[in-house]
């Protein structure tokens, strides 16, 4: 057999899990629907004034996004954990983490992803303006990734617990906050003229600090759940 | 003469130097928060801008540094339970968490009754507020993780890998938190002297080192429990003589 490189191996997870992941849209749906769902229960909480429906529009499509992924993340590993697939990856030659990142990309690519596209149109309804509205979808961007690669650790710690779903917002939502606070600074930043690039800058240092730390520690997390 | 270093490293022989322990600490903490106490609210003079209520500091800020101080030495046990594979080290950072979760909660609770004649308010969502809160939520969120997990192996190592992570977050949480607001005022005790009058300074350093005693000598007390709990099949523990009555 040929031996397999690290990319490759990468992509093949990736295009394995999208396989996957597309046999099963009603999962797919089932989170971007709760997305959309959250983000329009807050004008009718709050009142359908525009002045302050756009001026909570970052924040609400970002705390919306974070209880979305945290929805989905529970699936992250729990499939193939139950069918044994999980053991299969661990004993294979290729290092764990390199497996844990493709499972996490192509899950941001399914549950994040999604709702960086479908923010937009959200926006419109919040009455934001085109500028401010570019921003948000840039931190998104930048930001939806690192959750996901947060959550994944949190995955992979509750692996087959019971109250798992519940538990895992317990440990990853503190752990998101700063995510949040960069992404909704940004827009603020834009709406108030000043620039955002700072903001911007420490999002992608996150998802660059995250990138290199979080699919190792995932997968130490995925060896003591699974020994 | 060659010191073991690791002979308290056994459960065993930590159960018994714990016991001895704890009554030290635990009479010079109580007395400790007397004198501390007494100096704060007799011998201090009142804060020419805030009054009475700033005696609450000697509560508060004790509570706060120390909330912050064993979340770190808490993660340094687990990371140390974790390298090197020791039971001790893993019951230490569990004992710690409670103890931990206290004083963040001792921290915003006293800080809400600042607050109010203060600022006017119960709670603002300033900086140090928020950041501690964000402090709670990670020691519930590591009791939670280890109480959900029946293995107590699997539980140790699992919530240590948790707060090692959340350690390294730390730093960022507070930042950013930071930048995104502030209002609490600064730190009044800085290396280049401070503005504080003396009776107030020694009333807070007595009851830091009060509560720092209290939080050994109550760990202590609970990781004794634990090695119990998790020992009790052995044949030391059957042989205690408070187990044997």
């Amino acid at each position: 057999m040929k031996e397999l490189t690290l990319f490759s191996m990468l992509k093949l997870v990736i295009r394995r899990d999208m396989i996957l992941a597309m046999r099963r849209r009603a999962d797919v749906l089932t989170t971007l629907i709760f997305f959309v769902m959250v983000v329009s229960l807050f004008p009718l909480g709050v009142g359908p004034e525009m002045e302050m429906l756009r001026k909570i529009a970052p924040g609400v499509l970002w705390v919306a996004a974070l209880l979305a992924s945290m929805l989905s993340l529970g699936r992250l590993f729990s499939a193939d954990h139950q069918d044994g697939t999980l053991e299969q990856m661990m004993l294979t030659p290729q290092p764990l983490a390199v497996i844990v990142l493709g499972k996490i990309v192509a899950h941001w690519m399914v549950s994040g992803l999604p709702l960086v596209l479908i923010a937009p149109v959200l926006g419109i309804q919040f009455d934001m303006q085109a500028e401010t509205l570019g921003i948000l979808i840039l931190g998104l961007l930048l930001g939806t990734p690192v959750l996901s690669m947060i959550g994944g650790i949190g995955a992979a710690l509750t692996l087959g617990l019971r109250g798992g779903g519940v538990l895992l917002s317990l440990l990853v939502l503190p752990l998101c906050i700063p995510i949040l606070i960069f992404g909704t600074a940004a827009v603020d930043a834009v709406a108030t003229g000043l620039s955002p690039v700072s903001h911007l800058s420490l999002l992608g240092a996150l998802l660059v600090l995250a990138l290199t730390f979080a699919p190792w520690v995932a997968a130490q997390a995925l060896r003591i759940s699974m020994e | 003469m060659a010191i073991n270093w690791f002979k308290y490293s056994a459960p065993s022989t930590f159960y018994a130097l714990a016991g001895k322990l704890i009554p030290w600490f635990a009479v010079s903490a109580a007395m400790l928060f007397a004198v501390g106490l007494y100096i704060g609210f007799f011998v201090a003079p009142v804060d020419y801008q805030q009054g009475e209520f700033y005696r609450i500091i000697f509560i508060h800020v004790p509570a706060s540094i120390l909330s912050m101080f064993l979340y770190l030495v808490m993660a340094a046990y687990a990371a140390l339970g974790l390298i090197f594979n020791t039971r001790l080290s893993a019951m230490m950072a569990t004992a710690i968490a409670p103890t931990g979760a206290l004083f963040a909660f001792i921290s915003l609770w006293t800080g809400a009754l600042w607050g109010k004649p203060m600022w006017g308010a119960w709670w603002v969502w300033d900086a140090r507020l928020t950041s501690e809160l964000i402090l709670l939520f990670l020691y519930l969120g590591y009791m939670a993780l280890h109480s959900s997990i029946d293995d107590p192996r699997r539980a140790d190592r699992a919530s240590a890998l948790l707060a090692i992570v959340g350690s390294v977050n730390v730093p960022i949480i507070y930042f950013s938190v930071k930048w995104w607001n502030t209002l609490h005022q600064g730190s009044t005790i800085k290396f280049s002297g401070t503005s504080m009058h003396v009776a107030m300074q020694q009333a807070m350093f007595i009851t830091l080192a009060a509560c720092w005693l209290y939080a050994i000598a109550v760990v202590l007390a609970r990781v004794r429990s634990i090695i119990l709990e998790r020992e009790h099949q052995t044949k030391w523990v059957a042989e205690l003589s408070e187990v044997r009555t």
